[in-house]
């Protein structure tokens, strides 16, 4: 008997090389597959697709002939979006919002002074990217530049007049003084004894002259450095007052926006936290406080503000017009905000305070490193969503005479220099354009976030 | 005892009459010019009324009130803050004086004069409901509108006029009636009604929204009295008469030829009405604290009221609102003023 071998049987056939791969079949993969397992899966889903498809095809086509193809991009007047006049069908007139784009950013803000507003602008930018984005070295002097430096700046810049030039003067005159002290401790570290400590000043004393208390002193020179632009500004080009009366705008819609977010995060937090607290006093006052302003619409507070609080008070101590919207939004958000992070903290287990509280930590050293860095990332989406609300909220405040960016929009539609039939529905596309950007990158970064804090739950 | 009594009543009466003088504010006028601008409550954007332009300057006929009122008191009619107000907030800011005049087309009712606290100081613009129809209907006249379906707002006292009307005309109508203005224009434009009715300086600005504006006109029939003015609070009748007599000047300016381009030749003219109103003769201008050439500044700045009313509504402006109700009295209009003497 011999083995069954090639050789002794000549004529059975055996494969030497593999076949080249086939594609799948076009049931199973390609475009056609695709198409019946994602839109035509099963009856229900082939009815909705239809309909989806039939509303894309009536709508889009006919949008995009009136935004887009049959627009009227550039002209002087309403004589440039007129079909009579241009002689042929007129869609968006994208013209009106070129003309009128300065107003829609500065509103009222008088033209000479409106280099203030840039500078706000960038430095504005420059704050979000520096704590926004991941790479940015030095976080914590760009927390510093964003919630201390920049509110500072803007009040400084955006308002000006004789007040903000002696508040500008003193806060000068500060910086220097500690500018000086801090000199002088970098020599003889000595004198800090008292309010560091002996085991920090050891630390301190170890390094070289110009590398001791660096983390205070960086802060200090960003604020020389900050404060000494303006004031050669100040000094050169005058910082005039300008009223808020005529400010108006984008610069107003994110002013609200900006002073709502930043003032509503950290009152949101005591605010939980004292709803949470033992101390039957703090307990009271928040809850009270939320339940009172969650069970009011954000239209009474803001008619209260601009509308009765004039009333009681007198004129001369009557807060600008701007003002008193500025801290019912912040807080309006703020009690909200309580509450998302409320639903946070109660998401903590147990284990995680009673592990704080046996390691030694105090209460607030428990919040600050154990409970909160937990909590504020369970309820980021609902952070971020009251965020969104309060964004678009902010166009509420034009009921009580305010020129939001949305208001600066109403306000050229009834001009006549640009009165046609498709200017109201070209300023509210622009509108809706603007607050989607807006609304839609707020909700793309928090994912980015969420997904970057969530990194040790990946498996 | 007696003379103690008498003492201490007439110290007590003393202190009364002190605290009286202190609780007296100082005037309006005095507070204006303490803090060199004048606080102005006008609207949140009408056309040709008040309207923020390409650089956010804010024009319009009730603009150009505030501005007349800032050049009669310092010479320049750029100081005014414009405080916008909405409808809701309006009186309540001039009742808090938070503005010191209020200038913002709100119409003068007998409510509003007697339970405010405020008082309207005239009429800057007479204003009524009208009507804007097809020119190639062939109409002409409202009286003529029978059996016609007419367009408008719901809810608002334009319904209730147009009812009315048509009721004690004995004319058939339909309404159709619709939640917005905007969506009252759009139906009148897509041809769902032969008529659009609203106040008549709306209609001039609603045209303007139209595909063919040129295809439709504006009826001569003003169907109710709509009188819009300046108020101010009624506790200082001394800013009273400031803010009333500006819009006088400016009518009798007018009335008597002086105009922006030749007020300074005017002020040589031998015309006695003239030298009075200029203040070259008498001394007028300080009956209401200001200096005798009050109206020269109003005039220089702002012109007199038929070039702010052409200027901003009517053949200068594009609603081209004819002069109408709001000519002078010796042209057929309303607007007449007392003479200055």
């Amino acid at each position: 008997m011999t083995d069954a071998t090639i050789e002794n049987a000549p004529y059975a056939f055996v494969r030497k090389e593999t076949l080249p791969q086939e594609s799948p079949p076009l049931s199973v993969a390609g475009p056609l597959a695709w198409i019946r397992a994602n839109l035509f899966s099963g009856p229900v889903n082939s009815l909705m697709t239809l309909v989806c498809v039939y509303i894309v095809v009536t709508s889009v086509p006919d949008l995009v002939r009136f935004y887009l193809i049959d627009a009227v991009w550039s002209g002087a007047n309403r004589d440039a979006c007129l079909a009579d006049k241009v002689g042929r069908p007129v869609g968006a007139c994208w013209a009106y919002i070129a003309d009128r784009f300065q107003y829609f950013i500065y509103g009222s803000y008088p033209i000479p002074q409106r280099w203030r507003v840039n500078i706000v602008f960038a430095m504005f930018a420059l704050g979000i990217v520096w704590l926004l984005w991941d790479r940015m070295p030095l976080k914590k002097v760009g927390f510093f530049f964003f919630f201390v430096l920049l509110p500072i700046s803007a009040y400084l810049l955006l308002l000006g007049g004789p007040a903000a030039e002696g508040f500008l003067r003193t806060l000068l005159i500060l910086t220097f003084a500690l500018m000086a002290i801090y000199l002088v401790l970098s020599f003889v570290p000595g004198l800090a004894r008292f309010w560091i400590g002996p085991a920090f000043l050891a630390v301190e004393e170890a390094l070289p002259p110009w590398k001791r208390f660096y983390r205070v002193k960086r802060l200090i020179l960003l604020s020389l450095v900050v404060l000494g632009v303006i004031a050669i500004l100040a000094d050169s080009a005058g910082l005039p007052r300008v009223d808020t009366g005529l400010w108006g705008g984008m610069v107003v819609t994110f002013l609200i926006s900006a002073v709502g977010i930043v003032f509503s995060l950290p009152l949101g937090v005591m605010l939980a936290l004292g709803r949470r607290s033992r101390l039957p006093i703090i307990q009271f006052l928040s809850v009270v406080f939320i339940e009172f302003v969650r069970g009011v619409p954000l239209i009474t507070v803001l008619f209260m503000a601009n509308t009765m609080l004039p009333l009681f008070v007198p004129q001369e101590y009557s807060p600008d017009r701007l003002l008193r919207p500025l801290v019912g939004v912040a807080l309006f958000a703020a009690a909200y905000m309580a509450e998302v992070i409320r639903g946070g903290l109660q998401a903590i287990p147990k284990g995680q305070y009673e592990g704080a509280m046996s390691l030694g930590l105090g209460y607030w050293s428990m919040m600050r490193l154990i409970i909160l860095p937990q909590a504020l990332r369970i309820v980021i989406p609902g952070i971020v969503n009251t965020f969104i609300g309060l964004f678009k909220d902010s166009t509420l405040v034009t009921i009580v005479g305010i020129f939001d960016f949305l208001r600066t929009i109403e306000a050229t539609l009834v001009d006549p220099t640009w009165a046609t039939p498709t200017t109201r529905a070209t300023g509210y596309a622009f509108a809706a354009v603007f607050y989607f950007l807006c609304c839609w990158g707020m909700s793309r970064y928090s994912i980015a976030v969420e997904q970057r804090l969530a990194a040790g739950q990946r498996r | 005892m007696k003379k103690f009594f008498a003492a201490a009543i007439a110290g007590l009466g003393l202190a009364v009459t002190a605290s009286a003088a202190s609780a007296q504010a100082p005037s309006t006028l005095a507070q204006v010019k303490q803090r060199n601008i004048l606080n102005c409550g006008s609207n949140t954007g009408l056309a040709g009324f008040g309207v923020p332009d390409a650089q956010g300057n804010w024009q319009g006929l009730d603009v150009e009130y505030c501005r007349a009122i800032a050049a009669a008191i310092f010479n320049d009619p750029n100081k005014v803050k414009f405080i916008p107000l909405s409808a809701k907030d309006r009186f309540t800011a001039l009742q808090s004086g938070e503005v010191d005049v209020l200038v913002r087309n709100s119409t003068w009712t007998m409510t509003r004069d007697a339970s405010l606290g405020i008082v309207f100081t005239g009429v800057n613009y007479y204003d009524g409901q009208g009507f804007m129809v097809r020119k190639k209907l062939g109409v002409t006249s409202a009286k003529q509108l029978s059996g016609a379906s007419v367009c408008t707002q719901q809810g608002t006292t334009t319904e209730l006029n147009l009812a009315d009307y048509f009721r004690a005309n004995n004319l058939k109508y339909e309404v159709v009636a619709f939640a917005s203005s905007d969506e009252t224009i759009k139906a009148y434009d897509a041809g769902r009604c032969d008529a659009f009715t609203t106040d008549a300086s709306g209609l001039y600005a609603e045209r303007l929204k139209l595909t063919a504006p040129d295809d439709h006109i504006v009826l001569p029939e003003i169907i109710s009295k709509e009188p819009l003015g300046p108020s101010v609070r009624n506790n200082d009748s001394g800013w009273f008469n400031l803010v009333k007599w500006v819009h006088y000047a400016m009518i009798n300016a007018e009335e008597l030829g002086v105009t922006k381009a030749n007020v300074d030749e005017m002020l040589k003219s031998p015309n006695p009405e003239i030298k009075r109103l200029l203040g070259t003769e008498g001394k007028f201008g300080e009956t209401i604290g200001l200096t005798p050439d009050w109206v020269v500044r109003i005039v220089k700045h702002v012109g007199n009221y038929g070039e702010s009313f052409e200027k901003n509504v009517g053949q200068g402006s594009l609603l081209k609102i004819a002069r109408g109700q709001n000519g002078l009295w010796t042209k057929g209009g309303l607007q007449y003023a007392p003479p200055v003497r």
